[in-house]
């Protein structure tokens, strides 16, 4: 009897070591991921979306591309692939043209600057640049926006 | 804890793709030691030493432009330099073994010269030269031109120091059938194509022989920075930047009008005004020669609140590309009534001018600020924006700042 006793509490004793090992090395393990990059857990705003054919996933936040800036849009992942690899994404974002306008850029590109045909990618591209970065009426001279008022010393 | 930006230089072109999470077309073509700028986006340390607010509009290439307010100091130091490159810096630049070919149809016989017999064969000179981007003021115009968005800071006027381009020009010897020079740099192209060129712009023989225009090595007194053309920059003041070469190793001296990259297809405006959106055809654009008047307030910042009791002292800088500035006035009425501003002379040719004003508001409320030049032939900027154009060049309108008063 005494012998079973004996076994049992060695048992017990062997399976909580077991469980403070584990336990010890699980919160390890996440003591390390936090460490290293923090972010993902506790950014509240960001979501995950998985795009189009579903092997890749990119990160938005407030439907803004994290990576690249871009608005969040049908065929974005045609636009990344086809025009940042030469040149930022900035120089896009900044940029406001009609369908004409984004395909004149094109054709400049592709005329000047070695940007080779894009088959039948160009329309989807062209459509998310019309639709995402299309002109806006402004005038003859905008009011100014914007202002960051401070006392002057 | 992992250095991130060496982790990602030291990995394959492969992995980039891992993190953007799209294939990057073109990846071979990614210069080595070139950091694509997606993976920089929460590195923004001040680029090459640039003022922390300085607005970076491309990283790739480099397009950085100064606010109004960090343009007032009288000499404009590199960190508050706009910077307007067309390609990849060049890696390789070395001024112990930096060579100087002049070529071309119109000299006598080929001729290259290292930096050092440039510096120790001809007499340096010192100018502060204005340097504008064509397109500064770009984000203005409608229809919307396509480029670089740039607003006002896209201008500087350092002090340059180097050799006389008629200098070298003389020594070389030019036949009389000379009619432009045309400049190369050793800045690589974005696509990666080692056969293209970037941008080989220049100027007409008579610009090119002013006493200002220079080949230069140093700026401010020292070495000209990497990204503004160490070791050597052609420098043609009071024209659109873009015809003052970078990087340059080699000048050719044309029997018509330069051919180079960018001089057919850029900085070119309509020969006569057209409707905003027309549709131009090239033989009816011109070339961009001397930039027109234009001045920037520079001090106070934008949105200042002050007491009513205050008498505002307001500054800035005025120039008018191969003219000078006659003179400049301020109005706080858009443009009802005009007062005129204190105007100093031009420390010499090609420089900007400081001018300056004080302003007793009459009561409360908000205001806006607007500064107007006039050149030595009585053209004065613009209240509205200038003639559209389709690329967005030479807004020269009126600059403005808000203020309160309260």
């Amino acid at each position: 009897m005494e012998d079973r006793k004996l076994l049992q509490i060695v048992q017990a004793i062997f399976h909580f070591t077991i469980l403070v090992l584990v336990l010890t090395v699980l919160l390890g393990a996440v003591g390390i991921y936090l460490h290293y990059s923090p972010k993902p857990l506790f950014t509240q705003k960001t979501k995950s979306t998985t795009i189009e054919d579903g092997s890749i996933t990119e990160i938005f936040t407030d439907s803004i591309h994290n990576a690249t800036g871009f608005i969040q849009g049908e065929h974005l992942e045609l636009v990344i692939e086809n025009c940042t690899g030469c040149h930022s994404s900035k120089l896009i974002i900044q940029n406001r043209a009609s369908k004409e306008g984004w395909m004149g850029m094109i054709k400049w590109m592709q005329e000047t600057q070695n940007l080779p045909d894009l088959g039948e990618n160009e329309a989807k591209i062209v459509s998310y640049l019309a639709t995402y970065y299309a002109p806006e009426e402004q005038g003859r001279r905008k009011p100014l926006t914007e202002i960051q008022w401070y006392e002057l010393e | 804890m992992i250095d991130r930006r060496n982790f990602i230089k030291k990995s394959t072109l492969a992995s980039f793709s891992t993190l953007l999470g799209a294939p990057l077309v073109f990846a071979e073509n990614i210069p080595a030691g070139y950091l694509p700028l997606f993976l920089d986006q929460d590195d923004p340390a001040s680029p090459f030493g640039k003022h922390k607010d300085m607005t970076v509009f491309n990283d790739r290439p480099w397009n950085i432009e100064a606010k109004a307010h960090l343009l007032d100091d009288a000499i404009t130091p590199a960190s508050k330099m706009f910077v307007r490159n067309n390609g990849v810096i060049p890696t390789a630049l070395n001024a112990s073994t930096w060579m100087l070919t002049i070529d071309g149809e119109s000299v006598k016989k080929h001729k290259t010269y290292s930096l050092q017999d440039l510096k120790s064969k001809f007499k340096h000179y010192t100018y502060q030269l204005t340097l504008e981007c064509g397109g500064n003021g770009r984000n203005e115009f409608n229809p919307p031109a396509k480029g670089i968005q740039w607003t006002i800071g896209a201008v500087s006027c350092a002090e340059w120091t180097g050799i006389r381009l008629k200098d070298i020009l003389t020594d070389v010897g030019i036949t009389e059938d000379a009619v432009y020079i045309g400049y190369y740099g050793t800045d690589t192209h974005l696509s990666g194509d080692p056969t293209k060129p970037v941008i080989s712009r220049g100027v007409p023989i008579s610009k090119a022989l002013q006493n200002e225009t220079l080949l230069a090595f140093k700026m401010n007194g020292e070495d000209v920075p990497i990204e503004h053309g160490f070791p050597l920059r052609l420098i043609a003041g009071g024209w659109p930047a873009s015809a003052s070469g970078k990087w340059i190793n080699r000048l050719s001296v044309r029997n018509i009008v330069h051919d180079g990259a960018k001089m057919v297809d850029g900085y070119r405006v309509p020969c006569r005004l057209v409707a905003p959106g027309t549709e131009i055809v090239h033989e009816d654009m011109c070339i961009i020669e001397s930039m027109p008047v234009k001045s920037v307030i520079t001090f106070p910042k934008t949105g200042a609140v002050i007491n009513e009791s205050r008498v505002l002292d307001i500054r800035g800088h005025a120039w008018a590309g191969e003219l000078n500035v006659k003179e400049v006035h301020y109005s706080i009425d858009y443009g009802a009534t005009w007062k005129q501003c204190k105007l100093q002379p031009a420390k010499n040719r090609l420089a900007w001018q400081r001018w300056e004003a004080n302003i007793k508001f009459p009561q409360k409320g908000y205001y806006e600020v607007w500064a107007k030049a006039t050149d030595s032939e009585g053209k004065q900027q613009p209240m509205v924006i200038p003639g559209w154009n389709p690329q967005g060049y030479l807004n020269n309108a009126c600059h403005r700042i808000a203020i309160k008063v309260v």
